[in-house]
């Protein structure tokens, strides 16, 4: 590798040629502040934030974008590299909205934190005109507060670039410069998919959840609700950064303690609902191989997906599993068997699931989303409003002893856990699919080649002599790429498993918020992976098929796999929609 | 708060043909997306949502990056021209001389905001730098006729003349 020699802060450093200055002085130990740089998705060089000196240069340049030369000398933190940044700080707070106290992301702001560290004060040095905005409330997940938009753009390059979406840009120019929509409509009236991937790159409260945490607490309160929560996979990976813990720290134990002590009357898993997605789907599968279905077949759990699917590619609908998420197949669980067996009426059953998606909370609105003829899910909470409400209970997290979930809708396998991480679904799938049909226990549980954070991964397998193809994509714009090619018909898989978020629920839009300083330097995606995989890899039953509470499910209620009770609890249906939304 | 033009679509048939015919030109070419919107502007008089729409699905282009790129060129225009075309000059000869009154007071009367048609498409709004003729400021023109050295109360009786036209 080509090497380049320079000097930073008058220490000698040598990075591969090509490199930044910023990625150079990270590999000197000397940070670089940045506002509106996110590695390889948005590399405009513009809020100026990240400004150094070199030696020779007639201005300040940006470290972000800035390649480094042979015998280049940088000053990262001179008097007029100083000056310079806390004169843009205090131009971008001279039109921003400084309630910090109630914001929501006060404490994980990223400019707050700069001006902390700069010394900016909040005394509105330079207050003039403020751009006018409102408060979009429209979608169903999130808010967009333009009061607060430092015009990064960072959530329009994640729209764009990663999920292929597009429905928010800058619009005008000037001083008059917004993010918006098209024709300025409201968020709700374009093609927004929900998936969030816009709050989590946010550096600011510009985005956020909707927040249904009150809804949570009015219900904890009132005695007349069995209320029971849920919790998916990705939650627990990512749940402990909230209070400080590193990045892939498993804290499942600590979760369900914390959730036992908010009050809930049943701590359940989302794990098992994803075990039954699997028997319905392996059966499904199957069918389609064997009486000549719709293939490929496409999975149905990311709600973001679905609702790109159903806008970008409503010629290919019938290509969609017609299983239910895991979300919503425990909501159905609930209302039906585990009611019945409870002897409580399900319209007493309060279901709160805790999700790391914000189009979880789209989903639980949708048409045929209702096994006992009322809504399967009754709130849903991000892995962000969770860590809110056990902060505001008091509760010590990291303190906590080890729990277990409660049954019966805490018994899990490995295979349902791993559906939190990109090819997940797809591991899971043939483990079940494998044994259904060669009838024999499958030796070699991990189809490694469905694991990984790439955006699109391929393999196909031998089973019972049919040679089975499948493909993984997660994030948006790969799996358009796919579906292009499945519309098309240059695509000959049997099995497509899509995620609409880069990397999976892991990584989703409900998560935790890593700041761009962290997620330019460190693959979070891979880390918060190593939790499911590990869990997994220590579990008793590996298989969904094997989970012992399904079995009763199955033989007490839904009778088979793709039986006639199943499809009406189970199954869903799907609708076309314009890819210009109601524009 | 959807910013769509009160003015509703009369595009026609051979419009939409010219179009098409503009986008299948520029289709394989390196950024196609500004003479195609030129080109749409000068059959259309102005982009509309129905011409971005066809825009955007042709060159698989994202309506709001389409939307954003007509917003930010001030030689684009999301409402039609009028039969009446109003500039007022806010240049600053005009601007001292009271042309923003002169400008208040139009919108007032017929109703419609700068870069604006009112939806009997009678009257379009604009507000212009200097025109260069300073000597009369302020001045304004509908259509070709120019009229200097205006007067807010004036506005009524001239705009009226237009209405009942």
């Amino acid at each position: 590798m080509n090497m380049v020699n320079l000097k930073i802060n008058n220490i000698d450093v040598s990075v591969p040629a090509g490199s930044t200055i910023l990625q150079a002085a990270k590999a000197a130990n000397i940070n670089i502040p940045t506002l509106c740089y996110l590695k390889e998705i948005n590399e405009i060089g513009a809020c100026r934030i990240c400004v150094v000196e070199v030696k020779g240069a007639r201005s300040l340049v940006a470290a972000c974008v800035y390649p480094v030369n042979e015998g280049m000398e940088v000053f990262t933190a001179s008097p007029r590299v100083m000056k310079a940044r806390r004169m843009t700080l205090e131009l971008l707070l001279s039109n921003h909205n400084r309630r910090c106290l109630s914001c929501v992301r006060s404490g994980s702001c990223e400019l707050q934190a700069l001006c902390n560290e700069y010394g900016v004060e909040n005394d509105g040095k330079y207050d003039g005109a403020k751009t006018e905005s409102e408060i979009d409330a429209s979608a169903a997940h999130m808010y967009r507060d333009n009061s607060k938009c430092i015009l990064c753009r960072r959530c329009v390059a994640v729209c764009e670039k990663n999920q292929a979406v597009s429905v928010i840009g800058s619009n005008e120019r000037g001083f008059a410069t917004h993010i918006g929509s098209p024709f300025e409509a409201l968020l709700d009236e374009t093609s927004c998919v929900s998936c969030g991937q816009c709050i989590v790159n946010c550096p600011t409260g510009a985005l956020s959840e909707k927040d249904s945490t009150e809804a949570v607490w009015a219900a904890l309160t009132d005695d007349s609700k069995h209320v029971i929560v849920q919790t998916a996979p990705a939650v627990r990976t990512a749940i402990g950064e909230e209070f400080g813990n590193p990045i892939g720290t498993d804290c499942e134990g600590k979760m369900v303690a914390a959730l036992r002590r908010l009050g809930f009357d049943g701590v359940y898993d989302t794990d098992i609902a994803a075990d039954l997605t699997i028997i319905e789907e392996a059966n499904e599968l199957v069918e389609r191989i064997q009486n000549g279905g719709k293939l490929p077949m496409i999975t149905s759990c990311s709600p973001g997906w679905i609702k790109f699917c159903e806008y970008n590619f409503p010629d290919l609908l019938d290509n969609l599993s017609t299983c239910k998420s895991p979300q919503q197949m425990f909501g159905a669980l609930a209302k039906t068997w585990y009611a019945q067996k409870k002897g409580i009426n399900p319209k007493d059953i309060f279901v709160v699931s805790a999700m790391p998606c914000t189009a979880k909370k789209f989903e639980m609105g949708r048409d045929n989303e209702a096994a006992a003829g009322m809504p399967d899910i009754d709130a849903v909470i991000t892995t962000r409003e969770l860590a809110r409400m056990i902060k505001r209970a008091g509760i010590s997290f990291n303190e906590l002893a080890d729990e277990k979930f409660d049954m019966p809708l805490g018994a899990s396998t490995g295979a349902g856990t791993i559906f939190g991480a990109t090819g997940g679904v797809m591991e899971a799938a043939l483990r079940t699919a494998v044994e259904t049909i060669t009838g024999k226990p499958l030796e070699n549980l991990e189809f490694t080649e469905v694991r990984g954070m790439e955006g699109m991964k391929e393999a196909s397998y031998t089973v019972g002599g049919l040679t089975v193809k499948v493909a993984v994509v997660s994030g948006l714009a790969n799996a358009k790429e796919l579906m292009k090619k499945v519309r098309e018909g240059k695509a000959d898989y049997h099995f497509i498993e899509v995620m609409a978020c880069p990397g999976g629920c892991i990584n989703g839009g409900g998560q935790p918020i890593q700041p761009a300083s962290v997620r330019n330097f460190e693959d979070i995606r891979a880390k918060r992976a190593s939790v499911l995989y590990n869990i997994d890899k220590n579990m008793p039953l590996r298989k969904s098929h094997e989970n012992p509470v399904l079995k009763e499910a199955y033989d007490e209620y839904f009778e088979k796999p793709g039986s006639h009770k199943a499809h009406e609890a189970l199954h869903t249906t799907y609708v076309k929609r314009s890819r210009f939304g109601t524009l | 708060m959807s910013k769509k033009s009160t003015v509703p679509f009369r595009g026609t048939k051979e419009q939409e043909a010219q179009l098409r015919e503009l986008i299948d030109k520029y289709r394989n070419v390196d950024g196609p997306l500004m003479p195609v919107l030129q080109g749409a502007q000068e059959i259309y008089g102005y982009l509309p949502i129905e011409v971005q729409k066809i825009i955007s699905e042709e060159l698989d282009i994202s309506l709001e990056h389409i939307y954003g790129v007509v917003t930010f060129y001030a030689q684009f225009s999301l409402a039609p021209k009028g039969e009446y075309q109003i500039a007022v000059c806010l240049g600053t000869a005009c601007y001292v001389k009271g042309s923003g009154g002169i400008l208040d007071k139009i919108k007032e009367i017929i109703g419609v905001e700068v870069g604006e048609c009112s939806p009997d498409g009678k009257f379009s709004l604009d507000a212009t730098r200097c025109i260069g003729a300073c000597g009369l400021a302020p001045v304004m023109t509908i259509n070709d006729e120019v009229f200097g050295r205006l007067t807010v109360n004036e506005i009524p009786d001239i705009l009226a003349k237009y209405v009942n036209k």
